[in-house]
Formats: C-alpha cells, sequence, structure tokens
C-alpha cells in the first residue's frame, strides 16, 4: 500500500501529473475575487470565509475524476483489483494520495491568500485548521464520486453534479469556524461537526467506493 | 497446485455468455482456449480472474495472474518503476530474473511511454513472474510482438510450468509449450443468452 501511495505521488508530480493544478485554480480565484468585488476591505472581509472555503471545494474538484479514470483506461485498475492489496486498501490510498496533492497544499497556500480578501488576523490559524480537518472529506467523498462515475463517457460532468451536494455540509462548517474563529466567538461547535463529518467519511467511505469499484470493472 | 472448475457459469455486463465450464489445469502444464471472437475467451479469463463475479460455481483467484489487453504500464514512469511497483505489491524482492527472461535489461531506464507496443507487452508481460502467483490468465499475451519475443515469451511460459506453475491462455499463436492442451469454449455457450437477474447492491455487499 505504501508501495501504490509512492508510485501515486510520484506520477503526481511527474510531467502531467496534474499537482499544483488545484493550488494555482485556488490561487486565481482567490484574486480574481478582489479583482471582480473590488478591493473594499468592508465588503471582502465578510465574505472572505465563504470565497476561501468555496475556491478550496472547486479546487479539490477539479483534479477528481483523474483518480481512477487514468488506471482504468490503462488496465492498471484490472490489476490492482487482482493484487493482494484490498480494494477498500487502494480506494484509502487514493483518496489519501488526492488530498496530499490537493487538500494539504491548498491549507499551506490560504493564509496567504487571506490577505488579498482582508481576512482579520485571528481567523487564520482557524481558517488552517479548518481547512486541513475539512478538506480530507472532500477527497474522501470525491473519490467515492469517481469511483461510481468510472468508466463512464463524459463522467466527470456527472461526478460534479453527484459530489457537489455531499460538500455542502463541510462547506457550511468549514467556513463557520472561520467567521466565528475571526469575530473571537467559540468554534468549538462547527469544528467538532466539522471533524465528525471527516472522521465519518473515512470511517466509512473506502468501503462504498471499493464496492463502487467492483460493480463497475465487471 | 491444480486448479479445478466445475461447473462456472460466467457473464459480460448483462448477459450470461457460458455455462456449465467445467477444466482443470494441472502443475506443468499449460491449457489453450479456442474459439472464434466472442466466443467467451477473455469473459472465461476475467471470472477466473476475480473481477467478474460468476453466477454460478467458484474461482480462486488468488492463486491466479491475469494479463488483460491493456498493459498497465504508467508512461510517465521508468520500466523498472513499473516493475519495482508491481513487484512491491506482490511483495516479491527482485526484479532481476524477470527483466532477464524478458530480456528488459537495455529498456530499464526508459520511460514506458517512449516504448514500442511490443516493448511495452514485454514490460508487461514481465509483471507475471513477479506476482509469484501460480496460475497465469493470459489473454492474447502475444499481440504486437514478433516472432523472436513470441519465442522469448514461449520460453518464459515453459520456465514458470517447470516450476510447477501452469497456465491458461487464449491465444491463437503456437507458443511452442512441451505440455499444452486446449479447451474449445465454444461447447460451453449459453445457447439462449438470458439477461442476468441484476442485483447491483447483494453483488457490492458480497
Amino acid at each position: 500500500m505504501i508501495a501504490l501511495l509512492a508510485r501515486d505521488l510520484r506520477l503526481a508530480i511527474r510531467a502531467g501529473g496534474g499537482f499544483g493544478l488545484g493550488l494555482a485554480f485556488f490561487l486565481i480565484l482567490a484574486t480574481l475575487v478582489p479583482l471582480g468585488v473590488g478591493p473594499d476591505a468592508t465588503l471582502l472581509r465578510p465574505i472572505g470565509p465563504g470565497i476561501l472555503w468555496l475556491g478550496a471545494l472547486l479546487a479539490c474538484l477539479l483534479s477528481l475524476d483523474r483518480i481512477f479514470a487514468l488506471d482504468l483506461e490503462d488496465g492498471s485498475l484490472d490489476l490492482l483489483a487482482t493484487a493482494p492489496i484490498p480494494l477498500e486498501g487502494v480506494a484509502t490510498i487514493k483518496a489519501l494520495t488526492h488530498w496530499i496533492t490537493t487538500g494539504l497544499p491548498l491549507t499551506v497556500a490560504a493564509p496567504a491568500l487571506s490577505l488579498l480578501l482582508f481576512l482579520p488576523t485571528s481567523a487564520l490559524p482557524w481558517l488552517v485548521v479548518s481547512l486541513l480537518i475539512g478538506t480530507p472529506a472532500l477527497s474522501w467523498l470525491g473519490t467515492f464520486g469517481a469511483a461510481l462515475t468510472v468508466g463512464l463517457k463524459r463522467g466527470s460532468l456527472l461526478l460534479s453534479l453527484l459530489v457537489l451536494p455531499l460538500y455542502i455540509p463541510t462547506l457550511v462548517f468549514g467556513a463557520e469556524v472561520v467567521r466565528r474563529g475571526g469575530d473571537g466567538l467559540s468554534v468549538a461547535t462547527p469544528l467538532a461537526l466539522l471533524a465528525a463529518i471527516t472522521l465519518g467519511c473515512v470511517a466509512v467511505l473506502p468501503f462504498a467506493t471499493a464496492a463502487a469499484l467492483r460493480i463497475n470493472l465487471r | 497446485m491444480t486448479l479445478t472448475i466445475t461447473d462456472l457459469a460466467c457473464r459480460r455486463g448483462q448477459i450470461t455468455v457460458l455455462r456449465g465450464v467445467s477444466l482443470s489445469v494441472a502443475a506443468g502444464e499449460a491449457l489453450v482456449l479456442r474459439g472464434p471472437n466472442g466466443a467467451g475467451k477473455t469473459t472465461l479469463l476475467r471470472t477466473l480472474a476475480g473481477l467478474t463475479p460468476p453466477i454460478a460455481g467458484t474461482v480462486d483467484p488468488d492463486i491466479c495472474a491475469y494479463a488483460a489487453h491493456a498493459d498497465g504500464l504508467k508512461g510517465q514512469l521508468t520500466v523498472a518503476e513499473n516493475l519495482t511497483f508491481w513487484a512491491s505489491i506482490f511483495g516479491t524482492a527482485d526484479i532481476a530474473p524477470a527483466v532477464a527472461a524478458f530480456d528488459l535489461a537495455p529498456l530499464l531506464h526508459r520511460r514506458a511511454a517512449d516504448l514500442s507496443a511490443g516493448q511495452k507487452r514485454r514490460t508487461s508481460l514481465a509483471r507475471l513472474p513477479l506476482t509469484g502467483r501460480k496460475v497465469w490468465l493470459l489473454d492474447e499475451p502475444t499481440v504486437s510482438l514478433d516472432a523472436a519475443n513470441v519465442a522469448l515469451f514461449g520460453r518464459a511460459v515453459a520456465a514458470h510450468l517447470g516450476t510447477g506453475g501452469s497456465a491458461i491462455l487464449a491465444t491463437h499463436i503456437d507458443l511452442g509449450l512441451p505440455d499444452v492442451r486446449t479447451l474449445d469454449i465454444l461447447q460451453f455457450a449459453a445457447r439462449h443468452a438470458a439477461p442476468v437477474t441484476d442485483d447491483p447492491f447483494a453483488e457490492a455487499l458480497e
């Protein structure tokens, strides 16, 4: 399984691997918003947390359809399914790879971008914490969606439609953590719910993902 | 090690393709599946590999190594990286014997995307000994191989049979193997291709 993680990370950073694609999208989106709305602190400050979380969500979505589609195309998904590692393990590793190549860079880049949106400095630690805790749910949910739509022609649009509604709770609670943190209020409740969603996804979804893959490989 | 299959029924999509398949392969033996296009050779091999659940009968995918039409190589990785990956997935320490058997030493540090079709095929087939599994399921393994490489592959299969392994092949080419039986799978064709009663949820939970 470590071998699979190492291979997928190596593929991601090689030419055409798509590493940094989500990050670049996130950077551009966060830069475009002040340009579009106008560099007005009173306007940007309240919408900042929502914009950053929305950007993270869409950036995650960008690379979802590659998770299994490339392996299906070249036949290695068949071979992985007949390998001695369980398909649930494959699903977990795929989601983890997606998080390391998308969610983690977003988390690291977010504080710098928050300056563009006039986010108060008191919100910055909570922005990082909320992304760190929340983005794994995006990757695990997305991997499940990718498994459902693998092998479908033009499946990536369907994938977005399937996955985006599932992202709503994470978006709501993630942005709420940042907003409350910025206002100096207690963040315990949204943070706990955010963590609960992520833990639930990480625990349950690999099994659903593996089941979806088995049906689609048939 | 003998692989024995009795009364297996296979499906492809919604259609029952084969019914009542019974076969056995002993250690050191190769079984060649014969039948026209569409007879169900690939379906049978995918079922034996555990990719498609059988409608009836049981299979033992854990002793089988499957080589499909697709090569399963990552173009951005070198030949050595591709083989090392599969070796570590299957818990094999050393890729050197497989590299030697398929004459891949000159290609080891080439990206798989830069290989010719035949070289890709050879790299893909070199995965088989790395799996350490006894029964090789080979689906048209010699596609895009030239005569010299077909002979090379024939020797690799013969070596596998010599160490007590066995192979089930769907091929139209004579590999020059010592102990070959053929099986005409047309005899197992499901005459009236009946739709399978489908319950994906039950299958997913299996």
